[in-house]
């Protein structure tokens, strides 16, 4: 019982700067985190100020249908890539699982272990489901300064798509927009 | 932060394949990849969804070829597309997802294009070597991006998205309920004064 007090307590904490949906609002500054991407390697959130990064937070690598969420951004990574937007998948997924994932799917684009301690960084995010043990189906999209400029948390089984977040990173950057391929595109 | 309402971003219009009146009380469109073992599935389904509804239904079927996933789908949609452009493409649709395991030969296609939908199959493998329908499979597909498709196949109702699935009852279901006349709100006067409040 006393565990449960101090994370009601915790919670009250956090929810000063998380939305109603539980995960970060925009105008909040992006925590920093340092995640394995491969068994030897780690990426940094700092390491990308001065560009666009996306988060897209997912429950869990081996998703049984063929065009998960994850294979929808590989197929159009040449459109964030107009924004010159980093994108990374983060779940609570062990590297190993990660790399055979993204071989499966031949994704281009990095995931990331919030391993251990598990779903540490998905809970900095929000984005942590405690009831499944997963990160949740939660979107960012930060700026150039570190700051949270969108956020989505889908509802539970949906996948989210992209247009939500070209939407925000047109509305970030609307110089790149006629560049994109924006509304009806060429 | 609002509930996002994935919708139509292209309106469905000159430039669609489309199958029905154009005057059908609902619309259904799909986003689909003529590799995708789903759509093949569904496929069948829509089959029966049409034969159901009749002349209340039109269909659209654009290009949503997931590359990364599938080498053949865009082969496939230009085969579909080339047909398409000399008049055949709903003949050339069907033949295609009731012969996904061929994908990886073209010219299986071409030959039925040929000898029994009576087109060009050279001329044909002329457009398809040079691409000459990539461009417009890139607008079927990013409209989709844009429209908030996330996966194959995706289906909107009459500008909606379809969060549910494709099974023949579901669509039935999602279909009969956009058929329904839409409920007139009654007018009721607020009070400016009183705030109402949702009931938790």
């Amino acid at each position: 019982m006393a565990k449960k007090k101090s994370s009601t307590k915790n919670n009250k904490k956090k929810s000063a700067a998380i939305g109603k949906t539980g995960i970060l609002s925009p105008g909040k500054k992006a925590p920093d985190f340092s995640l394995h991407s491969t068994p030897d390697q780690t990426v940094s959130l700092s390491e990308f100020h001065g560009r666009p990064v996306i988060l897209a937070f997912y429950p869990a690598d081996w998703s049984p249908v063929c065009t998960d969420q994850m294979s929808l951004y590989n197929q159009i990574l040449p459109e964030f890539q107009k924004f010159n937007a980093e994108i990374f998948g983060i779940s609570v997924d062990g590297t190993w699982s990660h790399v055979a994932f993204s071989k499966d799917r031949n994704l281009k684009f990095p995931l990331l272990a919030d391993f251990e301690p598990k779903g540490k960084v998905s809970a900095l995010y929000g984005a942590y489901s405690n009831k499944s043990g997963e990160s949740e189906r939660a979107l960012f999209v930060i700026d150039k300064n570190g700051m949270v400029s969108w956020s989505y948390l889908s509802p539970d089984g949906v996948n989210p798509g992209a247009d939500g977040i070209l939407d925000a990173l047109e509305k970030l950057y609307p110089e790149k927009k006629e560049h994109s391929a924006a509304g009806v595109p060429s | 932060m609002s509930e996002h309402v994935p919708r139509l971003k292209l309106s469905v219009g000159e430039r669609d394949h489309i199958q029905g009146p154009a005057d059908a009380k609902v619309t259904l469109l799909e986003y689909g990849d003529y590799q995708c073992p789903y759509c093949g599935e569904a496929y069948g389904i829509i089959k029966k969804v049409q034969e159901k509804f009749q002349d209340d239904l039109r269909f659209v079927f654009r290009n949503f070829p997931l590359t990364e996933i599938h080498q053949y789908a865009g082969t496939g949609a230009e085969i579909a597309e080339s047909a398409g452009a000399h008049g055949k493409f709903w003949e050339m649709h069907d033949f295609l997802y009731e012969h996904q395991s061929h994908l990886s030969n073209p010219g299986f296609f071409l030959d039925y294009a040929e000898k029994n939908l009576g087109l060009n199959a050279k001329l044909m493998n002329e457009e398809i070597s040079s691409h000459v329908y990539v461009q417009r499979i890139r607008e079927d597909f990013m409209s989709g991006v844009r429209s908030g498709v996330n996966g194959t196949p995706t289906f909107f109702i009459n500008d909606l998205r379809h969060n549910g699935d494709y099974q023949f009852e579901t669509l039935v279901t999602a279909i009969e309920q956009a058929l329904k006349p839409a409920p007139v709100a009654p007018v009721t006067k607020i009070k400016k004064t009183k705030k109402v409040r949702a009931k938790k």
